[in-house]
């Protein structure tokens, strides 16, 4: 069984090895003339006002809540999408109504977050 | 087979899949400047090597000698760390993509695909989360706003589209009954093409990966008007072009997604009943593959020639007001589908 997953793991050690050495190889081979001017932030442009550290906008905050809640649903409907032909040839219409019946309770949390503006961008 | 065998075979296809990977994006990148050069009426790269075939490489090698710039006000580690995930992940998904049927060399079955896991399905998804904070990372650590602007909304951006794309994922999952990627394509055998049986949840695939890729018209990230270039503003040399790289190679995986979920995989409908050869039609259906991906590809250029970008909040909108239900619906689609066929 753990065989399988061999390939995964040179894979992932391979992509790394890559990616460290594409990164750092332009350390190895490009020029170091560093002047401040050079390293100031957004060098070419207007200088920037203020720093990045500042508060960033509730809403993307929105977007990772309901993110979470509505990717668990997912998770969720995973085993049971792949189940779904075994579980109706044995259980009939009760393996199609008890995810239906999932759904809608989750929808109606849709719904609610809808109706109390969690999906209103501008 | 001995363990050792099964690591020398592995190690061969990494390297084989990892070349065919960066010589497409080269090559993806020199046919975007053309067809959007032909787009515009323009000529495009025709000045290194005959047609220009050798710019991409030109570019990248001029990318080698550059020096590497990053900001007094970027956090150093997270700063570097941000390219090496990028590349990491656009290299490592690819690996559970199939491009053709089992191949038997000296009675030995090697499936054409590197790891042939039965979790494929969730690898992927796994890993697309994981490309998230690629980008966020790069725009948090970078000290510009540009690039802070870029990567939150870019992060916004990907996790809305996610979850339409679970949905419709799960669409084809009741067809296949495995997420096994061979699994799906198994079971499009014929004209059982997911596009044709759940076009809905094609649809919302296909938008949800334009959004992931951060291609137009789903670019915000880098919308360059008013961001500059987003999050990889402060980039310069290999790790500018590893993001580069990151996006082109992401590009190709999202094309291999939607030829193997939704495009019958390496299937070519009832090529078993022409009584060809088994080299022969294992070779057809490997070119089978890379074809359908090459028409993807080039519907992805297509529609970044052809659409403008849309705004912040029409895509959110489209992500969790239309989308979302849309792809939902599909689901509860594709099971009755399930249950009229039974």
């Amino acid at each position: 069984m753990i065989e399988q997953y061999i390939p995964i793991f040179l894979v992932l050690a391979f992509a790394i090895t890559f990616g460290v050495v594409t990164v750092f190889s332009s350390e190895i081979f490009g020029p170091k003339r560093p002047t401040s001017e050079k390293l100031s932030t957004y060098e070419s442009g207007m200088k920037p006002i203020g720093t990045t550290t500042e508060r960033i906008s509730i809403k993307y905050y929105m977007v990772a809540m309901l993110f979470i809640i509505f990717d668990l649903e997912v998770i969720f409907v995973y085993p049971w999408a792949v189940q779904f032909r075994s579980l109706y040839n044995e259980f009939g219409m009760f393996a199609f109504y008890s995810m239906l019946v999932f759904l809608i309770v989750f929808e109606i949390g849709y719904l609610y977050a809808y109706k109390k503006g969690g999906f209103n961008w501008d | 087979m001995s363990i050792w065998l099964q690591i020398l075979i592995s190690l061969v296809q990494i390297l084989f899949t990892a070349s065919i990977i960066l010589v497409t994006v080269a090559y993806l990148v020199y046919f975007e400047r053309k067809i959007s050069a032909w787009a515009q009426n323009r000529i495009g790269p025709n000045r290194v090597g005959p047609y220009g075939l050798l710019q991409p490489f030109a570019d990248v090698l001029k990318l080698f000698f550059k020096e590497d710039i990053v900001p007094h006000a970027a956090n150093k580690p997270i700063h570097t760390l941000a390219p090496i995930l990028a590349l990491v992940i656009a290299l490592s998904t690819f690996a559970v993509i199939p491009i053709g049927p089992p191949i038997y060399i000296f009675d030995l079955k090697i499936p054409l695909v590197v790891a042939d896991v039965n979790m494929g399905i969730l690898y992927i998804l796994a890993l697309t989360s994981v490309g998230v904070y690629a980008i966020t990372f790069s725009g948090w650590s970078s000290g510009s706003k540009y690039s802070l602007l870029g990567g939150i909304r870019s992060s916004a951006q990907m996790i809305s589209y996610e979850i339409s794309m679970g949905f419709s994922i799960a669409g084809v999952l009741i067809f296949s009954e495995s997420l096994r990627p061979m699994e799906i394509v198994n079971s499009q055998a014929g004209f059982m093409w997911n596009a044709f049986v759940q076009p809905i949840g094609f649809i919302t695939f296909v938008v949800a990966a334009f959004a992931e890729t951060n291609r137009l018209p789903f670019d915000l990230p880098e919308a360059e008007p008013e961001l500059v270039g987003g999050y990889h503003t402060e980039y310069s040399s290999m790790k500018f072009a590893a993001f580069f790289l990151a996006e082109y190679a992401n590009m190709i995986i999202a094309a291999g997604l939607i030829v193997t979920l939704y495009l019958g995989g390496w299937q070519i409908p009832y090529i078993e009943n022409l009584g060809l050869s088994y080299t022969l039609t294992t070779s057809l259906q490997i070119l089978g593959f890379f074809v359908k991906m090459a028409a993807v590809l080039f519907f992805i250029i297509w529609v970044r020639w052809s659409l403008p970008r849309f705004r912040y909040d029409q895509l959110m909108n489209i992500g969790w007001k239309v989308m979302f239900p849309l792809s939902l619906l599909n689901l509860i689609w594709v099971a009755i589908l399930v249950m009229l066929m039974n």
